[in-house]
């Protein structure tokens, strides 16, 4: 069927409800105080339906339910978690297209990426992990001939995850995949710019999931998110975000002495060595592709290459080809399917990114194609829009220090090697980094060097799950989309065994 | 002390919700925040919620609320003057201005020359929480 060419017969077609409350306990309850936000599409900046304005008592009610489901579900066999874990996949899948609707209408982001990405990733997820606790194993040492030392995995318990706004459905799938695989029960919060994902996701999967394993509790920050993070109740906090907050996350967990997990963000470098043009080939293609990169999702990613770094032998003729390929970025409705970007996820990003256009061509940076809202006809002409843009300046401009979150890329040249490591790290975080080159051994050594979490080689902004996503430096804390994510939601016991008669002479 | 370079401003609008968000949570402290989603961004938080570190760098006051900057951020960030402005719109994160459907919003200008080699002359900027 062809996907619905504007949001009220997406709508329609997603048979989405005028109200949303939480999912607690296996079921749709309204919010305690009976109150509800407004949420609104990206694409039109137009009403999508209204969601519950949670306070501390719904998350409250969320903890109950999570610890009452806990114990049994901890205690459920791996193959049980793990064929629950791909019955949830395989409905995901059934739906597919449904929810890759739903993400574009409550995110803004273009049906083709939903459609393409986040879904089938989101879907893996689930696999991956159902696959990750089936064979994980525990292991023994022999810690002299008769003390043995075995190690096996238990659940924390009961956890908390905070999902942000760029990916909703592909994030809380980041999240909650590890931590159901591992035995926890789960209290969640979307964000409040696109919470629907996360709750018809909730309801879906209502008859597969026993109650009280998944939670979602909805509302701002402030009243929902903060109740969640600082509670005495939750065995371990994760969070996707900003630094700033980061730190306040950090700072409820030190009270209640309780671990967790950060993805904070960004900066990250995409070098481009000499060589990437010694042919006109596939490769060069691919690498002017990789440039292009800074568009995908309309650069609301917190890995977005936003910062590239040419050679200077190469520098007029790569930026030449590398710009005529961003101007093929087709802007336009983003339930049209050719279309490769959205809307901005919500107005005060609109404002921000445009803020940062400003700030980046007062310092001097100069703009080599967009740098300005984008306003489209139709329904989608109060959507939040931004031109593709490309800037021009230095590594110390502060558009080439800050994540912008927009489809903005500060491009700069650098001389030789070594220059080119110490611009790709003169940044505060460590996230995402990308190497183009022909010459492996070039390509091995920088990727050595360069401080982050994930260097992209000779490719970018692949997500697969089974390789390790998180960051150095301020870029957060605790990695995803690997089975070392199980280590960061179950603890460790261990029994140490002898099976020495004799006393150890001590008393 | 004399006066030094102003840092931070804040917009007639943004001046008017900070005055009513003190009238609803009391005493109030800015962060600027940096990185992922809503990074970038100014946190909002009543005085005592958020913890200043020991390297924090106070930026300067608007409408009594003291604004604060990671050390390291300031470091790039140093050389431009911020207003905090406020737009429509829907941040995620714990600052106190997100349930009313509005968003603090930094904007940003170079300092001018002047105001640099006046700078160069300035005390060192207050590192750490108040009153330490």
């Amino acid at each position: 069927m062809a996907i619905p060419n504007t949001v009220a017969a997406a709508m329609a077609r997603c048979e989405v409800k005028k109200e949303y409350g939480n999912f607690i306990g296996g079921k749709s309850v309204p919010a305690t105080k009976g109150q509800t936000f407004d949420n609104l599409s990206p694409i039109t900046g137009q009403l999508l339906c209204k969601v519950a304005r949670s306070t501390a008592e719904d998350v409250e009610k969320a903890l109950d339910a999570a610890h009452a489901a806990a114990p049994a579900w901890g205690r459920t066999s791996a193959t049980e978690r793990s064929n629950l874990l791909n019955k949830v996949a395989d409905r995901l899948e059934q739906q597919l297209e449904k929810f890759a609707i739903l993400e574009t209408l409550d995110n803004g982001k273009p049906i083709r990426e939903t459609l393409a990405a986040d879904l089938p990733l989101a879907v893996d997820h689930f696999r991956y992990f159902a696959s990750c606790v089936r064979a994980q194993e525990g292991s023994i040492a022999e810690v002299d001939h008769q003390t043995m030392a075995y190690h096996f995995h238990e659940p924390l318990g009961v956890v908390g995850q905070i999902i942000p706004w760029n990916f909703p459905l592909l994030m809380m799938a980041w999240k909650l995949a590890p931590a159901l695989a591992a035995g926890n029960a789960v209290v969640l919060k979307p964000a409040e710019q696109t919470p629907l994902s996360a709750i018809v996701f909730a309801e879906t999967m209502a008859d597969l999931l026993p109650a009280g394993v998944l939670n979602v509790v909805n509302g701002f920050g402030l009243e929902a998110g903060k109740p969640l993070a600082s509670s005495n109740r939750i065995a371990k906090i994760a969070f996707t975000g900003e630094t700033t907050t980061g730190r306040l996350i950090m700072q409820y967990a030190s009270e209640n002495l309780i671990p967790v997990t950060l993805e904070l963000g960004g900066k990250s470098p995409n070098i481009f060595f000499p060589d990437v043009m010694a042919e006109n080939d596939a490769f060069f293609d691919k690498a002017l592709e990789g440039f292009t990169m800074f568009a995908l999702n309309q650069g609301e990613v917190c890995t977005c290459p936003s910062r590239a770094l040419v050679h200077e032998s190469i520098y007029d003729r790569f930026m030449e080809k590398a710009l005529e390929r961003v101007k093929k970025v087709k802007m336009g409705h983003p339930l049209d399917p050719a279309t490769m970007i959205g809307a901005q996820a919500s107005n005060d990003q609109l404002e921000k990114i445009l803020s940062y256009i400003d700030i980046g061509q007062k310092e001097g940076a100069k703009v080599l194609t967009g740098g300005a809202r984008q306003v489209h006809t139709g329904e989608a002409a109060a959507g939040y829009y931004v031109q593709p843009t490309v800037l021009a300046g230095h590594n110390k401009m502060r558009v080439f220090q800050e994540e912008i979150f927009g489809p903005v890329l500060s491009v700069t040249k650098f001389k030789d090697y070594d220059d080119a490591i110490a611009i790709a790290n003169d940044t505060l975080y460590g996230l995402g980094a990308g190497v183009w080159t022909r010459n492996g051994t070039l390509a091995f050594k920088a990727g050595k060097d360069i401080k982050a979490g994930r260097v992209w080689t000779n490719c970018y902004h692949l997500y697969p799950a089974h390789a390790a996503f998180g960051g150095y430096k301020q870029s957060g804390i605790g990695r995803e989309n690997h089975k070392m994510m199980l280590d960061h939601y179950q603890q460790t016991k261990n029994l140490l065994v002898s099976y020495d008669p004799k006393a150890m002479g001590f008393f | 002390m004399n006066e030094r370079v102003v840092r931070v401003d804040i917009t007639p609008a943004a001046a008017e919700l900070l005055r009513s968000l003190q009238g609803e949570h009391g005493a109030l402290v800015f962060h600027q925040s940096g990185g992922c989603c809503d990074g970038s961004a100014p946190m909002c938080y009543p005085a005592k919620e958020f913890r200043i570190g020991q390297r924090d760098v106070l930026l300067g006051e608007v409408e009594g609320t003291p604004f604060f900057i990671g050390a390291q951020q300031f470091e790039y960030w140093q050389h431009t003057h911020l207003t905090v402005d406020v737009v429509p719109g829907r941040g995620a994160g714990f600052s106190v201005e997100g349930p009313r459907g509005l968003r603090f919003l930094i904007r940003s200008r170079l300092f001018t020359d002047e105001e640099y080699a006046l700078q160069q002359a300035e005390p060192p900027l207050h590192r750490g929480p108040l009153g330490s």
